[in-house]
Protein backbone atom coordinates (compact mmCIF):
# COMPACT_ATOMS: atom_id res chain seq x y z
CA UNK A 1 0.00 0.00 0.00
CA UNK A 2 1.36 3.41 -0.86
CA UNK A 3 1.99 5.92 1.88
CA UNK A 4 -0.89 8.07 0.66
CA UNK A 5 -3.43 5.26 0.77
CA UNK A 6 -2.02 4.22 4.16
CA UNK A 7 -2.60 7.78 5.35
CA UNK A 8 -6.19 7.73 4.04
CA UNK A 9 -6.78 4.36 5.66
CA UNK A 10 -5.34 5.39 9.03
CA UNK A 11 -7.20 8.72 9.07
CA UNK A 12 -10.46 6.91 8.32
CA UNK A 13 -9.95 4.62 11.32
CA UNK A 14 -8.94 7.55 13.52
CA UNK A 15 -12.12 9.41 12.57
CA UNK A 16 -14.19 6.28 13.15
CA UNK A 17 -12.71 5.99 16.63
CA UNK A 18 -13.47 9.64 17.31
CA UNK A 19 -17.08 9.24 16.19
CA UNK A 20 -17.55 6.26 18.50
CA UNK A 21 -16.10 7.99 21.54
CA UNK A 22 -19.00 9.76 23.24
CA UNK A 23 -16.77 11.80 25.56
CA UNK A 24 -14.75 13.09 22.62
CA UNK A 25 -17.87 13.94 20.67
CA UNK A 26 -19.34 15.82 23.63
CA UNK A 27 -16.28 17.87 24.55
CA UNK A 28 -15.20 18.60 21.00
CA UNK A 29 -18.52 19.04 19.19
CA UNK A 30 -21.37 19.65 21.65
CA UNK A 31 -19.69 21.71 24.36
CA UNK A 32 -18.53 24.53 22.03
CA UNK A 33 -22.08 24.79 20.70
CA UNK A 34 -23.44 24.97 24.23
CA UNK A 35 -20.94 27.74 24.97
CA UNK A 36 -22.01 29.63 21.85
CA UNK A 37 -25.70 29.47 22.71
CA UNK A 38 -25.10 30.09 26.42
CA UNK A 39 -22.84 33.12 26.17
CA UNK A 40 -24.82 34.77 23.41
CA UNK A 41 -28.09 34.28 25.29
CA UNK A 42 -26.63 35.17 28.68
CA UNK A 43 -25.37 38.54 27.53
CA UNK A 44 -28.38 39.07 25.23
CA UNK A 45 -27.61 39.19 21.57
CA UNK A 46 -27.87 42.96 21.64
CA UNK A 47 -27.31 45.11 18.62
CA UNK A 48 -24.81 47.91 19.18
CA UNK A 49 -25.12 51.46 17.94
CA UNK A 50 -22.96 50.66 14.93
CA UNK A 51 -25.31 47.83 13.91
CA UNK A 52 -23.04 44.95 14.95
CA UNK A 53 -24.46 42.17 17.10
CA UNK A 54 -22.88 40.64 20.20
CA UNK A 55 -22.94 37.30 18.40
CA UNK A 56 -20.50 38.65 15.82
CA UNK A 57 -18.02 38.58 18.70
CA UNK A 58 -18.99 35.14 20.00
CA UNK A 59 -19.13 33.28 16.69
CA UNK A 60 -15.40 33.72 15.84
CA UNK A 61 -14.50 33.36 19.53
CA UNK A 62 -16.22 30.00 19.92
CA UNK A 63 -14.95 29.00 16.48
CA UNK A 64 -11.41 29.61 17.78
CA UNK A 65 -12.20 27.50 20.86
CA UNK A 66 -13.55 24.73 18.62
CA UNK A 67 -10.41 24.68 16.49
CA UNK A 68 -8.16 24.58 19.56
CA UNK A 69 -10.35 21.88 21.09
CA UNK A 70 -10.42 19.71 17.95
CA UNK A 71 -6.68 19.97 17.42
CA UNK A 72 -4.56 20.78 20.48
CA UNK A 73 -6.79 19.45 23.26
CA UNK A 74 -7.87 16.42 21.21
CA UNK A 75 -4.36 15.39 20.13
CA UNK A 76 -2.72 16.05 23.50
CA UNK A 77 -5.21 13.73 25.19
CA UNK A 78 -5.52 11.00 22.54
CA UNK A 79 -1.79 10.82 21.86
CA UNK A 80 -0.95 10.57 25.57
CA UNK A 81 -3.63 7.93 26.03
CA UNK A 82 -2.44 5.88 23.08
CA UNK A 83 1.14 6.07 24.21
CA UNK A 84 0.37 5.07 27.80
CA UNK A 85 -1.87 2.20 26.69
CA UNK A 86 0.91 0.78 24.51
CA UNK A 87 -0.93 1.48 21.25
CA UNK A 88 1.87 3.64 19.87
CA UNK A 89 4.41 1.00 20.77
CA UNK A 90 2.42 -1.60 18.87
CA UNK A 91 2.26 0.73 15.87
CA UNK A 92 6.00 1.27 16.07
CA UNK A 93 6.44 -2.50 15.81
CA UNK A 94 4.84 -2.52 12.35
CA UNK A 95 6.24 -1.35 9.00
CA UNK A 96 3.92 1.70 9.04
CA UNK A 97 6.14 4.78 8.55
CA UNK A 98 5.92 6.87 11.74
CA UNK A 99 5.16 10.05 9.81
CA UNK A 100 2.04 8.42 8.37
CA UNK A 101 0.69 7.97 11.86
CA UNK A 102 1.50 11.55 12.88
CA UNK A 103 0.02 12.88 9.63
CA UNK A 104 -3.16 10.86 10.13
CA UNK A 105 -3.60 12.42 13.56
CA UNK A 106 -3.30 15.85 11.97
CA UNK A 107 -5.74 14.95 9.18
CA UNK A 108 -8.24 13.61 11.71
CA UNK A 109 -8.03 16.76 13.85
CA UNK A 110 -8.24 19.07 10.84
CA UNK A 111 -11.31 17.29 9.47
CA UNK A 112 -13.04 17.75 12.84
CA UNK A 113 -11.95 21.41 13.02
CA UNK A 114 -13.32 22.02 9.51
CA UNK A 115 -16.59 20.29 10.38
CA UNK A 116 -16.91 22.51 13.46
CA UNK A 117 -16.19 25.61 11.39
CA UNK A 118 -19.06 24.84 9.00
CA UNK A 119 -21.36 23.92 11.90
CA UNK A 120 -20.69 27.14 13.80
CA UNK A 121 -21.10 29.28 10.70
CA UNK A 122 -24.51 27.69 10.09
CA UNK A 123 -25.66 27.99 13.71
CA UNK A 124 -24.39 31.57 13.93
CA UNK A 125 -26.39 32.45 10.85
CA UNK A 126 -29.61 30.66 11.76
CA UNK A 127 -29.82 31.30 15.51
CA UNK A 128 -28.05 34.64 15.86
CA UNK A 129 -28.21 36.22 12.40
CA UNK A 130 -24.45 36.46 12.02
CA UNK A 131 -23.71 36.63 8.31
CA UNK A 132 -20.57 35.21 6.80
CA UNK A 133 -18.70 37.94 4.93
CA UNK A 134 -17.86 36.27 1.64
CA UNK A 135 -15.05 38.65 0.76
CA UNK A 136 -13.19 37.56 3.90
CA UNK A 137 -13.72 33.82 3.44
CA UNK A 138 -10.14 33.40 2.08
CA UNK A 139 -8.92 34.98 5.33
CA UNK A 140 -11.00 32.45 7.27
CA UNK A 141 -9.63 29.51 5.26
CA UNK A 142 -6.00 30.59 5.65
CA UNK A 143 -6.58 31.13 9.40
CA UNK A 144 -8.17 27.71 9.70
CA UNK A 145 -5.27 25.99 7.90
CA UNK A 146 -2.54 27.78 9.84
CA UNK A 147 -4.46 27.44 13.11
CA UNK A 148 -5.18 23.71 12.70
CA UNK A 149 -1.58 22.91 11.75
CA UNK A 150 -0.08 25.00 14.56
CA UNK A 151 -2.44 23.77 17.29
CA UNK A 152 -1.97 20.14 16.14
CA UNK A 153 1.77 20.62 16.60
CA UNK A 154 1.18 22.14 20.03
CA UNK A 155 -1.10 19.24 20.98
CA UNK A 156 1.53 16.68 20.04
CA UNK A 157 4.13 18.75 21.90
CA UNK A 158 1.90 18.84 24.98
CA UNK A 159 1.55 15.05 24.91
CA UNK A 160 5.34 14.79 25.24
CA UNK A 161 5.32 16.62 28.57
CA UNK A 162 2.19 14.94 30.00
CA UNK A 163 3.36 11.97 32.05
CA UNK A 164 0.20 9.91 32.34
CA UNK A 165 -3.21 9.28 30.87
CA UNK A 166 -4.91 10.57 33.99
CA UNK A 167 -2.99 13.84 33.86
CA UNK A 168 -3.78 14.50 30.20
CA UNK A 169 -7.22 16.18 30.49
CA UNK A 170 -6.18 18.10 33.60
CA UNK A 171 -2.99 19.50 32.10
CA UNK A 172 -4.56 20.31 28.75
CA UNK A 173 -7.59 22.05 30.21
CA UNK A 174 -5.47 23.88 32.78
CA UNK A 175 -3.65 25.41 29.83
CA UNK A 176 -6.55 25.94 27.45
CA UNK A 177 -9.28 27.27 29.79
CA UNK A 178 -7.43 30.30 31.20
CA UNK A 179 -6.24 31.11 27.68
CA UNK A 180 -9.84 31.23 26.45
CA UNK A 181 -10.62 33.88 29.07
CA UNK A 182 -7.77 36.17 28.05
CA UNK A 183 -8.18 35.57 24.32
CA UNK A 184 -11.55 37.13 23.39
CA UNK A 185 -13.28 33.76 23.45
CA UNK A 186 -15.62 34.09 26.45
CA UNK A 187 -15.29 37.79 27.26
CA UNK A 188 -14.09 40.91 25.50
CA UNK A 189 -10.63 41.84 26.78
CA UNK A 190 -10.67 45.35 25.33
CA UNK A 191 -11.19 47.02 28.72
CA UNK A 192 -9.32 44.37 30.70
CA UNK A 193 -6.23 45.19 32.81
CA UNK A 194 -3.01 45.60 30.89
CA UNK A 195 -1.47 42.29 32.07
CA UNK A 196 -4.43 40.32 30.76
CA UNK A 197 -3.96 41.94 27.40
CA UNK A 198 -0.23 41.17 27.44
CA UNK A 199 -0.77 37.51 28.34
CA UNK A 200 -3.40 37.22 25.62
CA UNK A 201 -1.01 38.73 23.10
CA UNK A 202 1.84 36.38 23.98
CA UNK A 203 -0.12 33.18 23.49
CA UNK A 204 -1.59 32.07 20.16
CA UNK A 205 -5.31 31.65 20.96
CA UNK A 206 -6.15 35.35 20.82
CA UNK A 207 -4.28 35.72 17.53
CA UNK A 208 -6.21 32.79 16.09
CA UNK A 209 -9.51 34.36 17.19
CA UNK A 210 -8.48 37.76 15.83
CA UNK A 211 -7.67 36.24 12.45
CA UNK A 212 -11.10 34.57 12.40
CA UNK A 213 -13.05 37.78 13.21
CA UNK A 214 -12.95 39.50 9.78
CA UNK A 215 -15.07 36.76 8.19
CA UNK A 216 -17.95 37.74 10.52
CA UNK A 217 -17.30 41.48 10.77
CA UNK A 218 -20.17 43.36 8.98
CA UNK A 219 -17.82 46.28 8.30
CA UNK A 220 -15.05 44.24 6.74
CA UNK A 221 -13.67 45.54 3.48
CA UNK A 222 -12.19 43.18 0.92
CA UNK A 223 -9.97 40.31 2.02
CA UNK A 224 -7.81 41.29 5.00
CA UNK A 225 -4.42 39.59 5.29
CA UNK A 226 -3.78 39.02 9.00
CA UNK A 227 -0.01 38.61 8.66
CA UNK A 228 0.78 39.60 12.23
CA UNK A 229 -1.71 37.18 13.82
CA UNK A 230 -0.80 34.36 11.44
CA UNK A 231 2.89 34.87 12.19
CA UNK A 232 2.38 34.49 15.95
CA UNK A 233 0.18 31.38 15.53
CA UNK A 234 2.67 29.86 13.07
CA UNK A 235 5.62 30.62 15.36
CA UNK A 236 3.91 28.70 18.19
CA UNK A 237 3.27 25.91 15.72
CA UNK A 238 6.94 25.73 14.81
CA UNK A 239 7.83 25.72 18.50
CA UNK A 240 5.38 22.84 19.00
CA UNK A 241 6.82 20.93 16.06
CA UNK A 242 10.37 21.29 17.39
CA UNK A 243 9.33 20.10 20.86
CA UNK A 244 7.46 17.19 19.28
CA UNK A 245 10.39 16.15 17.13
CA UNK A 246 12.88 16.25 19.97
CA UNK A 247 10.75 14.73 22.71
CA UNK A 248 8.18 12.41 21.13
CA UNK A 249 8.07 8.93 22.68
CA UNK A 250 6.34 5.83 21.36
CA UNK A 251 6.64 3.75 24.51
CA UNK A 252 4.67 4.09 27.75
CA UNK A 253 6.41 5.70 30.70
CA UNK B 1 20.08 -18.63 8.60
CA UNK B 2 19.01 -18.63 12.20
CA UNK B 3 16.01 -16.51 13.11
CA UNK B 4 17.82 -14.92 16.04
CA UNK B 5 21.52 -14.74 16.81
CA UNK B 6 22.80 -12.91 19.85
CA UNK B 7 26.44 -12.75 20.93
CA UNK B 8 27.67 -11.09 24.10
CA UNK B 9 24.64 -8.81 24.47
CA UNK B 10 24.94 -6.22 27.23
CA UNK B 11 22.62 -3.49 28.42
CA UNK B 12 23.39 -1.10 31.25
CA UNK B 13 21.39 1.70 32.80
CA UNK B 14 24.13 3.68 34.50
CA UNK B 15 25.55 1.32 37.10
CA UNK B 16 22.74 -1.18 36.75
CA UNK B 17 23.65 -4.01 34.41
CA UNK B 18 20.37 -5.48 33.22
CA UNK B 19 21.91 -7.77 30.61
CA UNK B 20 25.44 -9.05 31.09
CA UNK B 21 26.92 -10.90 28.15
CA UNK B 22 24.02 -12.92 26.84
CA UNK B 23 24.33 -15.44 23.98
CA UNK B 24 21.30 -16.86 22.24
CA UNK B 25 20.54 -18.70 19.02
CA UNK B 26 17.02 -19.43 17.85
CA UNK B 27 16.57 -21.60 14.76
CA UNK B 28 13.81 -21.12 12.22
CA UNK B 29 10.53 -22.79 13.00
CA UNK B 30 11.48 -23.24 16.61
CA UNK B 31 9.46 -22.28 19.68
CA UNK B 32 12.09 -20.97 22.01
CA UNK B 33 11.34 -20.42 25.68
CA UNK B 34 13.14 -17.55 27.35
CA UNK B 35 12.61 -18.28 30.98
CA UNK B 36 13.49 -16.31 34.06
CA UNK B 37 12.09 -14.53 37.11
CA UNK B 38 10.88 -10.94 37.00
CA UNK B 39 13.80 -8.59 36.74
CA UNK B 40 16.16 -11.16 35.20
CA UNK B 41 16.55 -9.11 32.03
CA UNK B 42 14.01 -10.93 29.83
CA UNK B 43 11.98 -7.92 28.81
CA UNK B 44 15.07 -5.79 28.27
CA UNK B 45 16.51 -8.46 25.98
CA UNK B 46 13.33 -9.01 24.03
CA UNK B 47 12.86 -5.25 23.56
CA UNK B 48 16.38 -5.02 22.14
CA UNK B 49 15.56 -7.86 19.74
CA UNK B 50 12.31 -6.09 18.76
CA UNK B 51 14.18 -2.87 18.07
CA UNK B 52 12.45 -0.89 20.83
CA UNK B 53 15.54 -0.47 22.97
CA UNK B 54 19.18 0.21 22.17
CA UNK B 55 21.82 -2.16 23.43
CA UNK B 56 25.02 -1.20 25.20
CA UNK B 57 27.16 -3.85 23.53
CA UNK B 58 27.28 -7.15 21.68
CA UNK B 59 26.08 -8.45 18.32
CA UNK B 60 22.41 -8.96 17.53
CA UNK B 61 20.93 -10.37 14.33
CA UNK B 62 17.20 -10.86 14.00
CA UNK B 63 16.14 -12.33 10.65
CA UNK B 64 19.60 -11.42 9.41
CA UNK B 65 19.41 -7.75 10.39
CA UNK B 66 20.57 -5.64 13.29
CA UNK B 67 17.34 -4.41 14.93
CA UNK B 68 19.01 -1.11 15.86
CA UNK B 69 19.60 -0.20 12.20
CA UNK B 70 17.10 -2.36 10.30
CA UNK B 71 14.84 -0.57 7.79
CA UNK B 72 11.07 -0.49 8.29
CA UNK B 73 10.68 -3.34 5.78
CA UNK B 74 12.36 -5.63 8.35
CA UNK B 75 9.18 -5.33 10.40
CA UNK B 76 7.14 -6.95 7.61
CA UNK B 77 8.30 -10.33 8.91
CA UNK B 78 7.97 -9.67 12.63
CA UNK B 79 4.92 -10.02 14.82
CA UNK B 80 4.93 -8.71 18.36
CA UNK B 81 2.58 -9.42 21.24
CA UNK B 82 3.41 -6.82 23.83
CA UNK B 83 3.07 -7.37 27.52
CA UNK B 84 1.18 -4.14 28.01
CA UNK B 85 -0.75 -3.03 25.00
CA UNK B 86 -4.40 -2.24 24.65
CA UNK B 87 -6.37 -2.57 21.45
CA UNK B 88 -8.33 0.49 20.34
CA UNK B 89 -11.55 -0.09 22.28
CA UNK B 90 -13.79 1.86 19.89
CA UNK B 91 -13.02 -0.54 17.06
CA UNK B 92 -14.53 -3.99 16.60
CA UNK B 93 -12.14 -6.94 16.64
CA UNK B 94 -12.43 -7.17 12.88
CA UNK B 95 -11.82 -3.46 12.34
CA UNK B 96 -8.78 -3.50 14.59
CA UNK B 97 -7.23 -6.44 12.75
CA UNK B 98 -8.11 -4.88 9.39
CA UNK B 99 -6.47 -1.60 10.44
CA UNK B 100 -3.35 -3.47 11.53
CA UNK B 101 -3.29 -5.53 8.31
CA UNK B 102 -3.06 -2.35 6.24
CA UNK B 103 0.38 -1.64 7.73
CA UNK B 104 1.85 -4.69 5.99
CA UNK B 105 2.50 -5.20 2.30
CA UNK B 106 1.44 -8.86 2.24
CA UNK B 107 -0.94 -9.41 5.13
CA UNK B 108 -3.07 -12.42 5.94
CA UNK B 109 -6.80 -12.17 5.50
CA UNK B 110 -8.16 -10.57 8.73
CA UNK B 111 -11.12 -12.94 8.86
CA UNK B 112 -8.88 -15.98 8.58
CA UNK B 113 -6.66 -14.70 11.36
CA UNK B 114 -9.66 -14.09 13.61
CA UNK B 115 -10.78 -17.63 12.87
CA UNK B 116 -7.31 -18.93 13.68
CA UNK B 117 -7.30 -17.36 17.16
CA UNK B 118 -10.89 -18.40 17.80
CA UNK B 119 -12.50 -14.96 17.61
CA UNK B 120 -14.64 -15.52 14.53
CA UNK B 121 -17.84 -15.33 16.57
CA UNK B 122 -16.78 -12.15 18.37
CA UNK B 123 -15.43 -10.31 15.34
CA UNK B 124 -18.10 -7.63 15.36
CA UNK B 125 -17.80 -6.86 19.04
CA UNK B 126 -15.99 -3.72 20.14
CA UNK B 127 -12.54 -4.53 21.47
CA UNK B 128 -13.42 -2.81 24.74
CA UNK B 129 -16.30 -5.25 25.30
CA UNK B 130 -14.23 -8.40 24.85
CA UNK B 131 -13.41 -10.58 27.85
CA UNK B 132 -9.85 -10.73 29.13
CA UNK B 133 -9.12 -13.97 27.33
CA UNK B 134 -10.65 -12.69 24.10
CA UNK B 135 -8.50 -9.55 24.32
CA UNK B 136 -5.37 -11.66 24.48
CA UNK B 137 -6.56 -13.59 21.45
CA UNK B 138 -7.04 -10.31 19.66
CA UNK B 139 -3.51 -9.29 20.67
CA UNK B 140 -2.27 -12.45 19.01
CA UNK B 141 -4.41 -11.84 15.93
CA UNK B 142 -2.90 -8.33 15.63
CA UNK B 143 0.59 -9.86 15.76
CA UNK B 144 -0.21 -12.56 13.20
CA UNK B 145 -2.12 -10.58 10.57
CA UNK B 146 1.09 -9.30 8.97
CA UNK B 147 2.02 -12.92 8.21
CA UNK B 148 5.27 -12.77 10.23
CA UNK B 149 8.11 -15.26 10.10
CA UNK B 150 9.08 -14.50 13.68
CA UNK B 151 6.68 -13.87 16.55
CA UNK B 152 7.67 -12.37 19.89
CA UNK B 153 5.42 -13.30 22.78
CA UNK B 154 6.26 -11.45 25.98
CA UNK B 155 4.72 -13.22 28.97
CA UNK B 156 1.55 -14.14 27.08
CA UNK B 157 -0.27 -15.74 30.01
CA UNK B 158 0.73 -13.62 32.98
CA UNK B 159 -2.33 -13.05 35.12
CA UNK B 160 -4.39 -15.78 33.44
CA UNK B 161 -6.50 -18.32 35.24
CA UNK B 162 -5.52 -21.95 34.59
CA UNK B 163 -8.09 -22.64 31.88
CA UNK B 164 -7.23 -19.45 30.00
CA UNK B 165 -3.57 -20.46 30.14
CA UNK B 166 -4.36 -23.85 28.65
CA UNK B 167 -6.25 -22.17 25.81
CA UNK B 168 -3.35 -19.83 25.11
CA UNK B 169 -0.96 -22.73 25.10
CA UNK B 170 -3.05 -24.45 22.44
CA UNK B 171 -2.97 -21.32 20.31
CA UNK B 172 0.78 -20.88 20.69
CA UNK B 173 1.36 -24.53 19.79
CA UNK B 174 -0.72 -23.91 16.66
CA UNK B 175 1.84 -21.28 15.60
CA UNK B 176 4.39 -24.03 15.26
CA UNK B 177 2.15 -25.72 12.71
CA UNK B 178 2.08 -22.49 10.73
CA UNK B 179 5.86 -22.61 10.49
CA UNK B 180 6.37 -19.50 12.65
CA UNK B 181 9.44 -19.06 14.76
CA UNK B 182 8.36 -18.03 18.24
CA UNK B 183 10.38 -16.40 20.98
CA UNK B 184 8.37 -16.77 24.15
CA UNK B 185 9.31 -15.14 27.43
CA UNK B 186 7.76 -16.44 30.58
CA UNK B 187 8.44 -16.81 34.25
CA UNK B 188 6.47 -20.02 34.45
CA UNK B 189 8.54 -23.18 34.19
CA UNK B 190 5.55 -25.29 33.21
CA UNK B 191 4.73 -22.91 30.36
CA UNK B 192 8.21 -23.22 28.87
CA UNK B 193 8.11 -26.96 29.45
CA UNK B 194 4.79 -27.32 27.65
CA UNK B 195 5.45 -25.09 24.69
CA UNK B 196 9.11 -24.67 23.97
CA UNK B 197 11.34 -26.87 21.82
CA UNK B 198 14.29 -25.39 23.63
CA UNK B 199 14.59 -23.29 26.75
CA UNK B 200 17.15 -20.77 27.94
CA UNK B 201 17.05 -19.87 31.61
CA UNK B 202 18.12 -16.31 32.31
CA UNK B 203 19.09 -15.00 35.73
CA UNK B 204 20.73 -11.68 36.57
CA UNK B 205 21.10 -10.80 32.91
CA UNK B 206 22.91 -13.96 31.91
CA UNK B 207 21.89 -17.31 30.54
CA UNK B 208 22.52 -19.87 33.23
CA UNK B 209 21.30 -22.95 31.38
CA UNK B 210 19.87 -23.90 28.03
CA UNK B 211 18.62 -26.94 26.20
CA UNK B 212 15.46 -28.97 25.96
CA UNK B 213 13.44 -29.35 29.13
CA UNK B 214 15.01 -32.80 29.74
CA UNK B 215 18.53 -31.56 29.13
CA UNK B 216 17.97 -28.71 31.53
CA UNK B 217 16.99 -31.05 34.30
CA UNK B 218 20.14 -33.10 33.73
CA UNK B 219 22.39 -30.07 33.56
CA UNK B 220 21.80 -29.11 37.13
CA UNK B 221 22.51 -32.64 38.27
CA UNK B 222 19.17 -33.06 39.88
CA UNK B 223 20.11 -35.10 42.93
CA UNK B 224 17.35 -37.24 44.44
CA UNK B 225 16.67 -36.57 48.10
CA UNK B 226 15.83 -38.98 50.90
CA UNK B 227 14.04 -37.06 53.62
CA UNK B 228 12.25 -37.70 56.89
CA UNK B 229 10.96 -35.69 59.77
CA UNK B 230 13.67 -33.98 61.79
CA UNK B 231 11.58 -33.97 64.95
CA UNK B 232 10.82 -37.58 65.96
CA UNK B 233 10.28 -38.74 69.52
CA UNK B 234 12.81 -37.42 72.03
CA UNK B 235 14.20 -40.92 72.53
CA UNK B 236 15.09 -41.36 68.85
CA UNK B 237 18.74 -42.09 68.19
CA UNK B 238 21.04 -39.75 66.26
CA UNK B 239 21.76 -40.64 62.67
CA UNK B 240 25.40 -41.71 62.20
CA UNK B 241 27.64 -39.20 60.42
CA UNK B 242 28.47 -41.62 57.61
CA UNK B 243 25.03 -40.93 56.03
CA UNK B 244 25.84 -37.26 55.64
CA UNK B 245 22.31 -36.24 56.65
CA UNK B 246 21.67 -32.56 57.07
CA UNK B 247 18.79 -30.63 58.56
CA UNK B 248 16.73 -28.65 56.05
CA UNK B 249 13.90 -26.86 57.79
CA UNK B 250 11.90 -29.50 59.64
CA UNK B 251 13.26 -32.33 57.51
CA UNK B 252 16.38 -34.48 57.63
CA UNK B 253 17.87 -34.72 54.13
CA UNK B 254 20.31 -37.06 52.41
CA UNK B 255 21.17 -36.14 48.83
CA UNK B 256 22.45 -39.08 46.82
CA UNK B 257 22.46 -40.50 43.31
CA UNK B 258 22.63 -44.01 44.76
CA UNK B 259 19.21 -44.03 46.34
CA UNK B 260 18.79 -47.80 46.60
CA UNK B 261 22.07 -48.52 48.41
CA UNK B 262 21.80 -45.58 50.79
CA UNK B 263 18.18 -46.35 51.54
CA UNK B 264 19.04 -49.96 52.21
CA UNK B 265 21.79 -48.98 54.67
CA UNK B 266 19.59 -46.43 56.29
CA UNK B 267 16.73 -48.81 56.88
CA UNK B 268 19.15 -51.52 58.06
CA UNK B 269 20.45 -49.08 60.62
CA UNK B 270 17.00 -48.00 61.64
CA UNK B 271 15.68 -51.56 62.05
CA UNK B 272 18.77 -52.76 63.92
CA UNK B 273 17.60 -53.68 67.46
CA UNK B 274 20.66 -51.79 68.73
CA UNK B 275 19.37 -48.59 67.14
CA UNK B 276 15.70 -48.62 67.84
CA UNK B 277 14.73 -47.52 71.30
CA UNK B 278 13.33 -50.19 73.59
CA UNK B 279 9.82 -51.01 72.43
CA UNK B 280 10.19 -48.75 69.39
CA UNK B 281 10.18 -49.68 65.72
CA UNK B 282 12.02 -48.43 62.64
CA UNK B 283 9.04 -46.21 61.84
CA UNK B 284 9.71 -44.26 64.99
CA UNK B 285 13.24 -43.56 63.84
CA UNK B 286 12.53 -42.55 60.25
CA UNK B 287 9.22 -40.77 60.66
CA UNK B 288 7.49 -39.76 57.41
CA UNK B 289 10.23 -41.18 55.19
CA UNK B 290 10.14 -39.94 51.56
CA UNK B 291 12.19 -40.15 48.42
CA UNK B 292 11.85 -37.15 46.10
CA UNK B 293 13.26 -36.46 42.67
CA UNK B 294 13.48 -32.71 42.02
CA UNK B 295 10.95 -31.37 39.55
CA UNK B 296 11.95 -29.03 36.76
CA UNK B 297 10.41 -26.29 38.87
CA UNK B 298 12.93 -27.06 41.63
CA UNK B 299 15.68 -27.06 39.02
CA UNK B 300 14.54 -23.69 37.78
CA UNK B 301 14.34 -22.17 41.24
CA UNK B 302 17.82 -23.45 41.99
CA UNK B 303 19.19 -22.03 38.74
CA UNK B 304 17.73 -18.62 39.21
CA UNK B 305 18.57 -18.32 42.89
CA UNK B 306 21.40 -15.86 43.45
CA UNK B 307 24.46 -17.07 45.41
CA UNK B 308 23.27 -15.64 48.71
CA UNK B 309 20.20 -17.81 48.49
CA UNK B 310 17.65 -15.14 47.66
CA UNK B 311 15.75 -15.47 44.40
CA UNK B 312 16.75 -13.14 41.62
CA UNK B 313 18.25 -9.68 41.90
CA UNK B 314 16.17 -6.52 42.28
CA UNK B 315 14.10 -5.04 39.48
CA UNK B 316 16.44 -4.01 36.72
CA UNK B 317 13.79 -3.69 34.09
CA UNK B 318 12.50 -0.15 33.89
CA UNK B 319 9.33 -1.29 32.22
CA UNK B 320 8.45 -3.25 35.31
CA UNK B 321 7.50 -6.84 35.67
CA UNK B 322 4.16 -8.22 34.84
CA UNK B 323 1.75 -5.44 35.57
CA UNK B 324 -1.17 -5.44 33.25
CA UNK B 325 -3.49 -2.57 32.85
CA UNK B 326 -7.18 -2.62 33.10
CA UNK B 327 -8.97 0.61 32.82
CA UNK B 328 -12.47 1.89 32.66
CA UNK B 329 -13.72 2.84 29.26
CA UNK B 330 -14.87 6.16 28.02
CA UNK B 331 -13.18 8.10 30.78
CA UNK B 332 -11.51 10.22 28.20
CA UNK B 333 -11.26 13.50 30.02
Amino acid sequence: MSAVSQLKNQSAFDLLRFRRNPAAAFFTVILPLIFLVLFTSLFGNETFDNGAKLATFYVPGILGLSIVSATMVNLAITTTTRRERGMLKRLRGTPLPPWVFVASQIVMATVIATFMTVLIIIIGRILFGVALQWSAVPTLIISLIIGAAAFCAMGLALSTIIPSEDAAPAVTNAIALPLYFVSDVFVVTEDAPRFIEVIGNIFPVKHLVSSLQPAFDPFVEGTPMEWGHWAVVAAWGVFGAVVTMTRFRWTPS
Amino acid sequence: MNAIEVRGLTKSYGDVHAVRGLDLTVGQGEIFGFLGPNGAGKTTTIEILEGFRERTGGDVRVLGQDPATAPLSWREDIGIVLQESEIEGELTAREAVTMQSAYFSAPRNPDEVLELVGLADARDQRAAKLSGGQKRRLDLAMALVGDPKLVFLDEPTTGFDPSARRESWDMISALRDLGNTVLLTTHYMDEAQNLADRIAVVASGQIVAKGTADELAEQVAAVPRITWSAAPSPSAPTVPDRFGAVVDGDRMVIETHDVVTVLNELTNWATDPATAAPGGTASHVLVDLEIARPTLEDTYLRLTASPDGATAPPADEPTGGSKRRSRGRGGRR
